[in-house]
């Protein structure tokens, strides 16, 4: 059995997802860092990207998360955002509403919102 | 119906329907208060996982940062209210606000100015009445706040810590809210929010003991202290805008619960009252007719 580390993707408000994983991909503000069971002890803030998480079942999770940061110590592995969605909760058609009303009116925050939803709900 | 049963009969009825619909925010409040406690331990792994990543920062670097130094002479020092847009609730709003008024009054002491912020109506309205200054206020989501609200309401505080003294900024920041203890047992407390000692984080922090690895920081540990730290007091200030509604739901419930029962007993003394003046006015009919029998069988009797 290949070694496992535990993922904790918990926002706000709420834990969206916890299990053993394989690999877990995330967008730090210094680029993208996949962590592999064994990684050294890391502390990094997060960029509003999708989280992609490869579980020991041979799955694949991905999930919406918009700022907030990664934590690995241990084979124990946290993500803390203060939003946080799985691909399948995210509702592309509103997504897609949202993404055009934001370029519309020009905000840059919420079209960046809308842009990740959308590319995490397209990678399922 | 004699004058004196129909007053009592009328406040029967005025009394059921108060009882009525006290018995009804009661039990509102009782499954509101079973909401609220869901949503604090819902917020739970959020605030460890961030304690533990601060614990992570504190202890692997010595950085330093607006947020956790200590200014030398503190000259003015923000104190953040937590009370409740709506009353019917007990002592409950009347104890934080208690609570603030003693911890301005230390403050003052020791010669600390004091800029008082405000969540709830019921502050707001405490303080504009007695024409006190208010720096800033929020209303309208002290029954179910979200995190959001929580992040408006840290936003301008943090904003203020970061300022220099001279120019209107504050050097520390305390919170007065009311700690949910139990259904029974709400304490309203004071805690001091900013500056923050890592200490003290490290005490509280779950993992006491246990050896925290060297971290590596991504970017640097500067960039993770600066981006950790907001989020830091904005999930204490989420913690406490929570522990407070939920408080306040108890405080209702409770306050509410004695309301019912008081009605309740009141009914019964009416009750009674009644049947007495029901019985008075029937032995007063009886004996009436009994007088007015007798008085006619005298008057017969006498013709004759």
């Amino acid at each position: 059995m290949a070694a496992e580390l535990h993922v904790a993707l918990v926002a706000a408000d709420r834990e969206v997802w916890s299990g053993q994983a394989t690999l877990v991909v995330a967008r730090t503000t210094s680029g993208d860092i996949g962590v592999m069971p064994g990684h050294q002890p890391l502390l990094g803030v997060l960029e509003s990207g999708p989280v992609t998480i490869r579980t020991s079942e041979g799955g694949t999770v991905v999930a919406a998360v918009h700022g907030g940061f990664i934590s690995f110590a241990d084979d124990k592995l946290s993500l803390l955002a203060e939003i946080a969605e799985l691909s399948d909760e995210i509702d592309v058609q509103r997504a897609e509403r949202e993404l055009e009303r934001a370029k519309a009116v020009g905000d840059a925050a919420a079209e960046r919102r809308a842009d990740v939803r959308l590319r995490a709900a397209t990678a399922r | 119906m004699g004058a004196q049963l129909r007053v009592y009969k009328r406040r029967i009825r005025s009394v059921t329907a108060t009882k009525k619909i006290t018995k009804a925010m009661e039990m509102i409040a009782a499954s509101r208060v079973v909401k609220a406690q869901r949503k604090v331990a819902a917020s739970t792994p959020y605030a460890t996982e961030l304690t533990r990543a601060v614990t992570a920062v504190g202890t692997g670097s010595n950085t330093k940062h607006p947020l956790t130094t200590q200014a030398e002479t503190v000259t003015r020092s923000a104190v953040l209210l937590l009370t409740s847009d709506r009353g019917l609730a007990g002592a409950f709003n009347s104890n934080s606000i208690k609570a603030a008024e003693q911890l301005t009054e230390r403050l003052e002491r020791e010669g600390k100015q004091v800029d008082i912020y405000i969540v709830g109506r019921r502050g707001v309205a405490h303080y504009n009445f007695r024409e006190r200054k208010i720096a800033e206020s929020w209303t309208g989501f002290t029954d179910e706040p979200t995190y959001a609200d929580a992040k408006k309401v840290a936003a301008p505080l943090i904003e203020a810590i970061e300022k220099d003294t001279a120019d209107g900024g504050v050097d520390e920041l305390h919170i007065v809210y009311t700690e949910f203890v139990s259904m029974m047992t709400q304490q309203a407390l004071d805690a001091r929010l900013l500056p923050l000692s890592l200490e003290e984080v490290a005490e509280e922090a779950p993992s006491k003991g246990e050896l925290l690895p060297l971290y590596d920081f991504e970017p640097s540990a500067e960039d993770v202290l600066d981006a950790l730290l907001p989020r830091y007091v904005e999930s204490r200030i989420y913690n406490a805008l929570l522990q407070s509604a939920a408080s306040k739901h108890a405080a209702t419930r409770r306050a509410m619960k004695s309301a019912t029962d008081n009605a309740g007993e009141l009914i019964e003394t009416l009750t009674r009252l009644a049947n007495q003046a029901r019985q008075a006015e029937i032995t007063q009919e009886i004996s009436e007719i009994v007088g007015g029998a007798s008085a006619l069988a005298d008057a017969t009797a006498g013709s004759d």
